[in-house]
């Protein structure tokens, strides 16, 4: 199996680059937790201008919304919902310093685009892992938007969190380039 | 006469959606180890040893097998002898649902309005009821929590009678494609044929957990089943879509006598967990 390359939050644009498509990773640092609803209201801040309720600047966005924690857990089961509902939203977010995404699924060509541009890495977390991924989790707090309920903003603070580097940020998709190798 | 209490009917679904969500079916996991053995891809079995791990923590904590818990799919079955009492049908299998999601520490993804408030419920109702009299003087329960990345890549087609079967093979197989990664390949895919357009993908979901890969008792559409099994897994999609020759487990056919002008077609898609419990009172 190829070897595993940690990497720790908050990201910038050197270590972006060494980040290649197939990359199998593990996150340490602190991640946060947004999904739809959440998303909907960053961008409506983002276009009136105001003050958003975290600093996107070489953070990371979980798309995820955790189920709650059972007594004695710091994370309740938490694994990546599907990325595209977020793709009308990702690029003001991009723009805005945003430079990871960890989700499942595919792209939209707009935001593949705007990840060449600003440098960002999406990243695959396995769909239907979540009692796994929540191992992961050490810590996790909603610090915005409370009243969503499960589509809250959270906080994860996480170590070894296990990824997949999908898109790279010279654009390269293994959504593309892997599948082939195995039609018939 | 045999007299059922609505407090009987909550206490059954609230243990059925628990069990649901925290247990794997045994046949399912058997399949997922199979499938391991028979991946190619090197990431492909990675994510197959992934996804056994998440299941088995999840049956040995008791946590949900995924954080979205779902919709409350629910199947009854009331035997005609039945005399309910002590309170509404519906408000007693909402009730088990509430109690479920809530002392389970399962996530309520039910929004209230679709378009315009999307104000979530907080209890993960109403649970969506398909009830079915039957002879006899019991009620079968069937739960799905089914989950929306998969429940988003369905799709049905009102095809000629003319397509016939190669419409329905291309049909599905395109369904699929076009999903990609998203609904948490490898997928088990409930196929739907004839019937009227609704009902077609009520019996597709349904589909979805007969006992995994047990073929259609109709050899013809068995082996439609496997043709169609056969033409996705080339598909190259792989595990979680990042590329392999396993991206379903099953496809299981349902059909129903139909109109002299249609051929509807429902495909509904479901992720690697499956997940369902049945139950009788």
């Amino acid at each position: 199996m190829k070897k595993i390359i940690k990497i720790t939050t908050p990201l910038d644009t050197k270590k972006i680059i060494k980040l290649k498509t197939g990359d199998f990773i593990n996150i340490t640092g602190n991640i946060y937790g947004a999904r739809d609803a959440a998303h909907k209201r960053v961008f409506e801040l983002i276009k009136k201008g105001q003050k958003l309720p975290i600093e996107l600047k070489g953070q990371i966005i979980f798309y995820a919304g955790p189920t709650p924690a059972k007594p004695g857990y710091q994370c309740g089961s938490v694994g990546p919902t599907t990325s595209y509902r977020m793709d009308p939203y990702t690029p003001s977010l991009l723009e805005r310093g945003l430079k990871g995404m960890i989700g499942k699924g595919f792209r939209s060509k707009e935001v593949i685009d705007s990840m060449k541009k600003n440098k960002a890495v999406y990243f695959a977390a396995v769909g239907g892992t979540a009692a796994l991924i929540a191992r992961s989790v050490k810590k996790s707090e909603v610090i915005a938007y409370k009243d969503l309920g499960a589509e809250a903003v959270f906080r994860f603070y996480v170590e070894d969190f296990p990824a997949i580097v999908v898109v790279d940020s010279a654009g390269n998709n293994l959504y593309e380039t892997e599948p082939p190798k195995y039609r018939k | 006469m045999r007299e059922v209490k609505s407090s009987q009917i909550t206490d059954k679904i609230k243990e059925l959606f628990l069990k649901a969500n925290f247990y794997i079916n045994p046949d399912l996991m058997q399949r997922l180890e199979k499938a391991l053995e028979e991946e190619n891809s090197p990431i492909g079995k990675y994510v197959l040893k992934m996804i056994i791990e998440n299941n088995e923590i999840a049956s040995r904590e008791e946590v949900p097998i995924c954080q979205d818990t779902g919709l409350a799919v629910v199947f009854v079955e009331v035997g005609q002898e039945v005399h309910l009492v002590d309170g509404d049908f519906t408000e007693a299998i909402n009730q088990g649902v509430r109690e479920a999601y809530q002392e389970g520490y399962l996530r309520k993804s039910v929004v209230d309005d679709p378009v315009f408030e999307r104000k979530n419920t907080k209890t993960n109702t109403p649970a969506i009821i398909y009830t079915k009299i039957v002879p006899g003087d019991k009620i079968k329960f069937l739960v799905m929590p089914k989950g929306f990345g998969s429940e988003n890549m369905s799709a049905i087609a009102m095809l000629k009678p003319a397509d016939g079967e190669k419409g329905i093979v291309d049909f599905v197989v395109e369904t699929v494609k076009k999903a990609g990664p998203n609904p948490c390949p490898p997928t088990i895919i409930g196929v739907g044929i004839g019937g009227t357009i609704d009902k077609a993908m009520v019996i597709a979901k349904k589909a979805i957990v007969r006992k995994i890969n047990q073929p259609n008792k109709n050899p013809k559409y068995a082996a439609l089943e496997k043709e169609i099994l056969t033409k996705i897994n080339n598909l190259g999609i792989g595990p979680a879509g990042l590329g392999g020759n396993i991206t379903s487990l099953a496809v299981h056919i349902d059909y129903l006598p139909t109109h002299i002008a249609g051929l509807p077609v429902a495909v509904n898609v479901c992720c690697h967990a499956a997940r369902h419990a049945e139950g009788a009172i």
